[in-house]
């Protein structure tokens, strides 16, 4: 799980162009929207593509995104117990 | 109708290059790619903005051009009148690319949301805060009297106190943008 955190944190630093930010910014637990990262609307897409692509994981439901995409931890633990790449 | 004596300020970006009325302001070494210049003079104004890192090309440049020459500058009721030549056919071939192969289909929300060319206009209204006209022009060539009696109009009817005009081109690394404030 650790390995896939690193993994998510580089990923989202390269997809979402965050300039400055290194992935020990980043939190497991820290919020990647609103008042932590800063994350907006487009990012959310951009990162509903990214768990599509790499992971193999299509996200139908916009509703589910906001709980899975609360922080990096959220987001590994949804991966690993669903992922098919 | 407008002309060039009513002009209060200008900037121009080419070539590696920015400058404002007529003082170079930035440059740096001309073998640079369009991306690193524009972080380079970016980060020269020592701003705190992480959605230019974002942007495409077009809005970089315009971004940077509204930045320099507004520095120091009041925005209230500032108009925006913008012309180029390509339109956002840059980011529409990158956008088009990632769309390209079926089998890999992965349109990229970053880079669509910027096929339009009128976007850097928003781009430079959000970070100015402007709620005034705007206008983006598509033309062979900087449609002077066009967008010079637009603006004119824009100050004559009372509709912006001032006016922000002028080209804004990008197309594979190919760049221009001069911008005038009337």
């Amino acid at each position: 799980m650790t390995a896939l955190k690193e993994e998510l944190k580089r990923q989202i630093i390269d997809v979402l162009n965050l300039e400055d930010i290194t992935p020990a910014d980043i939190q497991d637990d820290e919020a990647l929207f609103g008042e932590g990262l800063g994350l907006d609307s487009i990012d959310a897409l951009e990162l509903i593509v990214l768990m599509d692509k790499t992971y193999g994981i299509k996200l139908s439901d916009p509703k589910k995104g906001r709980d899975i995409f609360q922080s990096i931890e959220t987001m590994a633990t949804y991966i690993s117990e669903n992922r098919t790449k | 109708m407008l002309e060039k004596a009513n002009i209060q300020k200008s900037c121009t970006i080419e070539q590696h290059r920015i400058v404002v009325d007529d003082k170079l302001v930035w440059t740096n070494e001309e073998n640079l790619p369009f991306s690193d210049f524009a972080k380079e003079a970016f980060q020269h104004l020592d701003i705190d903005y992480p959605k230019f890192y974002k942007m495409d090309a077009l809005s970089k440049l315009a971004f940077l051009a509204a930045e320099y020459i507004l520095q120091d500058e009041e925005t209230n009721g500032l108009a925006l009148v913008l012309a180029n030549k390509s339109g956002s056919l840059d980011t529409d071939i990158k956008h088009q690319e990632s769309i390209q192969d079926m089998d890999n289909y992965y349109p990229r929300p970053a880079t669509f949301v910027y096929t339009l060319s009128n976007i850097c206009s928003g781009e430079i209204a959000i970070r100015h805060g402007l709620q005034t006209e705007n206008s983006f022009f598509i033309a062979e060539e900087f449609p002077e009297e066009t967008i010079f009696a637009y603006a004119d109009y824009l100050l004559q009817s009372g509709k912006a106190n001032r006016v922000l005009c002028g080209w804004v081109e990008y197309f594979q690394e190919a760049y221009r943008a001069v911008l005038y404030i009337f």
